[in-house]
């Protein structure tokens, strides 16, 4: 048996000519928390369907605890599901909805009554046994399914979006009590969402998916500061991009020609003449009257925006592109019009491979 | 002055738009059956015209075995043809939801078309199939099924084809709706939580489509229940049901005031019907988007 609860092995998903998952391979480990993060249209969501059995996998194979799962109904596999619209049993009330599972199994009275009220403890819905699904609001009716989903004790917990029809705020409690849950009961999840705050905040790793294909899985860290794809570098945060050529090596310090001016990144395994992209951060990016050592590139200050803790600014570069720059206070020897240098700390722009 | 801005604003708008409807509800619905419950409790004169002093007469009448057995005959066909309706139009209507929406409207189109030809023509091809020298018949003998000629025609099976065909529709589309609204996530939702097909359809499909159910279960029972003329065209005066007898009695016969008490006992058991159903369809306010 592997160390992996659930591995996909070159899963592919086809609808009609439209392929939608493209050779996906992924290794879940026990217990963690992994989220599949893309825009929407980018496979996450047949990915997880494929998991739990909704969909067929049109090639490749899914285990579960290093059994192969494709030949199981979606109520014979050991993972159960919350769904995005939450799906509960409008013709139930809580109670009914929690112990439906227990009742499928035909469990005894007093277990199903025991099971669902630890589950309503859990979930601190503790009084609204009685409630039917339209009487939730949208907060409880997820605890609900989540509740619900939990009552089998799943080696995995699918998640489809879970928070997505929460307002701002009730969705960040949920974020952490959800992230509290899944520590405590140590199961793992598997979450799809297409909010990336979400995902940095929540996830042990991140799977981020661009048109069927996994871009990068790392840390939400990793993720972050060291993007290996122009597509992650611009999905995750703000990122300024620029494309350009090697023109120089020394001690892992690119220098790269762009269109707009010379810029310096840190990189290994890249060649002299070899295109490539490079990423920073507005929040690296340094403004200096002066030139900055190994860097040629200008650019004329458009406007500040103010944003109670952070001050951004566009600025205009050479090529007509802009940039963005933001700090948590503004450096007031700079103003609307300025022509500036840009520079930054090679280490901390991200050197990625142009295909 | 703001009572007469709400008046030309509200009531009068209102007015324009049920005002008509509702005259010719009073005008043809409610006058004439008011009419009907009032000469049920009149009496019949020697010459088939209607007197008017009071008489419990046609009631005392209904309860009279020949009559009784009609009614009681009567609501065990509609309520045969209801079931039947609803064993056979359930499942093809959980099918047609099933399918995409093109195919899907296809499909109902296709239980529409018989509809859009009269009634008559088509019972009398029920005849013409059935008939002692029709295709039927023909085929089961060259079939070797039958040595002589099966008769079908004007028997208590051919009325009950003819109230079927003709019933099938309205138990098929309040059923296709309810079931086409029923989300699919619930579905994966029950077998993900280790229901079986079968399981799911028992405790979330039928609970759920109930309300479609109750309304086919209506709309094939009352017609069913008053219908005289596929009984009369199929059972050729030899099946008589509750609508012939009414037919009947103000027709040939001339006893108005037994069919208008026979008449006011189909508009009690559609009442009730429809009481029960008020009771139900609260249930479809639970219905998930």
């Amino acid at each position: 048996m592997s160390d992996f609860i659930v591995s996909l092995i070159d899963v592919e998903k086809s609808f009609g000519k439209n392929r939608v998952v493209k050779k996906m391979n992924v290794e879940i480990k026990q217990g963690e928390f992994l989220t599949l993060l893309g825009p929407s249209g980018c496979g996450k969501t047949t990915t997880l369907r494929m998991i739990a059995g909704f969909e067929e996998a049109s090639s490749g194979t899914i285990m579960v605890q290093g059994v192969s799962i494709e030949d199981k109904e979606p109520f014979e596999r050991d993972v159960n599901t919350v769904f995005q619209n939450y799906a509960l049993f409008p013709h139930m009330n809580v109670f009914d909805n929690i112990a439906y599972a227990l009742k499928i199994k035909k469990k005894s009275k007093d277990e199903i009554a025991r099971r669902v009220n630890e589950m309503l403890e859990l979930v601190q819905l503790k009084g609204y046994e009685k409630r039917k699904p339209d009487e939730l609001s949208g907060g409880q009716k997820q605890r609900v399914a989540i509740a619900r989903a939990l009552i089998n004790n799943p080696k995995v917990l699918l998640l489809d979006e879970p928070l997505g029809a929460l307002d701002l705020k009730l969705r960040k409690q949920m974020q952490v009590e959800l992230k509290r849950l899944q520590k405590k009961l140590e199961i793992t999840f598997v979450y799809v969402t297409h909010d990336q705050e979400e995902a940095l905040t929540m996830s042990d790793r991140i799977a981020i998916m661009n048109e069927g294909v996994i871009e990068q899985l790392a840390s939400p860290r990793e993720i972050y500061e060291r993007p290996q794809t122009k597509f992650v570098a611009g999905f995750i945060g703000e990122s300024n991009i620029f494309d350009g050529k090697v023109i120089g090596v020394q001690d892992e310090i690119l220098v790269v020609e762009t269109t707009a001016g010379t810029i310096k990144v840190n990189g290994d395994g890249f060649e002299i003449g070899e295109r490539i992209h490079v990423s920073i951060r507005p929040e690296y990016i340094e403004l200096s009257q002066e030139p900055i050592e190994g860097f040629d590139l200008k650019g004329k200050i458009q406007d500040f925006i103010y944003m109670g803790t952070v001050i951004k600014t566009s600025i205009e570069l050479k090529d007509k592109k802009e940039i963005k720059y933001s700090r948590f206070e503004k450096e007031d020897y700079f103003n609307e019009g300025d022509s500036i240098n840009i520079g930054w700390n090679p280490e901390r722009a991200v050197a990625i491979k142009a295909n | 002055m703001i009572q007469r801005n709400s008046f030309k604003r509200k009531t009068l708008p209102a007015l324009a738009m049920a005002g008509p409807v509702s005259i010719w509800m009073i005008l043809f619905v409610t006058l004439p059956m008011l009419y009907i419950i009032y000469i049920s409790f009149m009496s019949r004169g020697v010459f088939g015209d209607v007197v008017y002093t009071f008489s419990l007469d046609s009631y005392n009448t209904l309860l009279d075995s020949t009559y009784f057995k009609v009614i009681v005959k009567s609501i065990k066909a509609a309520s045969l043809t209801t079931l039947l309706c609803l064993l056979i139009g359930y499942p093809f209507a959980y099918y047609i939801a099933n399918k995409p929406k093109e195919v899907a409207s296809k499909l109902i189109m296709l239980i529409m078309i018989p509809f859009w030809t009269n009634s008559l023509m088509r019972l009398n091809s029920w005849l013409l199939l059935f008939q002692t020298s029709g295709p039927i018949n023909k085929f089961l003998l060259f079939t070797g099924v039958t040595d002589t000629p099966l008769n079908f025609v004007y028997t208590n099976g051919l009325v009950m084809v003819g109230l079927i065909t003709s019933m099938l529709p309205f138990a098929v589309l309040p059923m296709y709706s309810s079931i086409e609204k029923l989300s699919k996530s619930l579905l994966e939702a029950s077998a993900d939580l280790g229901a079986s097909k079968r399981t799911t359809f028992f405790k979330i499909t039928l609970p759920l489509t109930f309300p479609g159910i109750f309304s086919s279960i209506i709309l094939v029972f009352i017609p069913s229940l008053g219908m005289y003329y596929v009984t009369d065209m199929l059972g050729g005066g030899k099946v008589l049901y509750i609508g012939n007898i009414i037919k009947n009695q103000f027709g040939a016969i001339r006893n108005w005031p037994l069919g208008a008490a026979l008449s006011v006992l189909l508009i009690l058991i559609t009442g009730l019907l429809i009481f029960i159903y008020t009771r139900f369809a609260k249930i479809e306010d639970m219905e998930v988007v």
